[in-house]
């Protein structure tokens, strides 16, 4: 029988079950191994060469590289240990979630102080929420991107 | 005899630590946060405990990929604050209780719950913040702290009802300990807020005050959620509410007197949620 995944009609959210931990195990690890001062040093002194010493796809080499949160999730990154990179470049929590959503810093937080992201529209795929498929990118810093 | 005096709730967002480390907590941004606790601040040191047993969840920091206990408890005799990537936090080496954390164990697993017994062991913000939260900032924590960490992390993660369960194991564990110790149990992590994806920043005010309400007075029923909901409804970090009834599940089966209740929202990317529960 196939695992049960009753999560998989939650829009924009990515649940870390078994099958992304196997996706990303080595993804994961190396974020881990950021938690060592030396080892922080090591990467921000060479990125690439750092990022070589593990047996990481090399799509997950440029997703870590191109600091896109969203990318490193989708193959098989978890925001605990994603977050490790967001560390080592000096970045807050709310900046690396923010990051996510294609807003900018400022919309991001705007959002967050007038009582956050509404539930309404976003429980389940098909709905019409800010967080479904068909309205990303949600922001300025994502419409920039795109141009 | 130990006994359970009371129970503590509250959220652990790791930028309430760094705004009280970078001294910013008397900003706007951060005075409501911070005021919500002054009451708790007092109220812990009219009733220090022997002993807080402290549920949270380790985020990526103890535990890699290569181990994931669901429940680990922490039984040596001091736990270092862990560097999460920019530095450890400036707080005071935590103090555990080898004794009781052992005693729990014993107790606790020839109860049917398999719990990992944990001799080495850094302690990341889940469990340091909450103790700045209600100590301030002293030159040492006011009692020694079990660590009980819950795995909310990796899927699939304990149900509500095992955790609730897993409560009432631990109280009984406690109250049969061959000393006179004066024992809390906090629960922490929440409220809603989801840290990933397009769905970042979401929060959900009036799931989270009935969740509230519902600890209070109707824990059983509120421990028959399933995962699914928490996730839907209050993020995919919400899910660390689970670990709330753990601490619930240690209380007397009495209603308990509700000494604070507090409600805030945000903290970073999080609502802030706060209990303070007394065994009667």
């Amino acid at each position: 029988m196939a695992l049960d995944k009753p999560y998989k009609d939650i829009p924009g959210t990515t649940i870390f079950d078994a099958d992304q931990l196997r996706l990303g195990y080595h993804l994961n690890q190396f974020c881990m191994s950021l938690m060592k001062a030396e080892n922080r040093a090591r990467f921000k002194a060479g990125e690439r060469a750092y990022l070589d010493e593990w047996p990481m796809s090399e799509e997950q080499k440029l997703a870590v590289l191109a600091r896109d949160l969203n990318w490193c999730i989708r193959l098989g990154g978890n925001i605990y240990f994603l977050a490790k990179i967001g560390a080592t470049d000096g970045r807050s929590f709310q900046q690396m979630a923010g990051s996510m959503t294609g807003m900018t810093e400022e919309e991001y937080r705007d959002m967050m102080v007038s009582g956050g992201r509404s539930v309404e529209g976003n429980r389940r795929l098909g709905e019409d929420g800010d967080a479904q498929p068909q309205h990303q990118p949600q922001g300025r810093a994502g419409r920039k991107e795109a141009n | 005899m130990a006994r359970i005096t009371a129970s503590v709730y509250t959220s652990h967002v790791p930028a309430i630590g760094t705004a009280l480390d970078l001294g910013k907590s008397g900003e706007p941004y951060w005075q409501p946060v911070f005021k919500g606790y002054e009451f708790s601040k007092k109220w812990l040191a009219d009733n220090t405990p022997d002993v807080i047993f402290l549920v949270y969840n380790d985020h990526a920091t103890a535990f890699s990929l290569e181990m994931i206990p669901t429940f680990a408890i922490g039984c040596a005799a001091e736990f270092q604050p862990a560097d999460e990537g920019w530095g450890p936090r400036p707080v005071p080496v935590v103090k555990g209780h080898p004794e009781l954390a052992a005693h729990i164990a014993q107790s606790v697993i020839q109860d049917d719950f398999d719990l990992t017994i944990v001799n080495r062991m850094d302690v990341d913000h889940g469990l340091t913040v909450p103790l700045s939260l209600m100590c301030g900032q002293p030159a040492q924590w006011p009692c020694p702290v079990i660590p009980f960490a819950v795995n909310v992390v990796q899927y699939p993660v304990p149900s509500g009802r095992r955790c609730f369960n897993l409560g009432r194991a631990i109280r009984k564990a406690v109250e049969s300990f061959d000393a006179p110790l004066k024992v809390q149990v906090w629960g922490t992590g929440g409220m809603s807020h989801q840290l990933q994806g397009p769905r970042a920043g979401l929060i959900n005010r009036e799931w989270d005050n009935a969740f509230l309400d519902r600890l209070i007075a109707d824990p059983d029923a509120l421990a028959q959620v399933p995962h699914i909901d928490y996730v839907r409804e209050a993020g995919s970090e919400g899910i660390e509410l689970v670990m709330w009834l753990i601490a619930r599940g240690a209380m007397s089966d009495s209603p308990p007197t509700v000494k604070h209740r507090f409600y805030h929202v945000p903290a970073s990317n999080t609502a802030v949620g706060h209990l303070i529960l007394e065994n009667t």
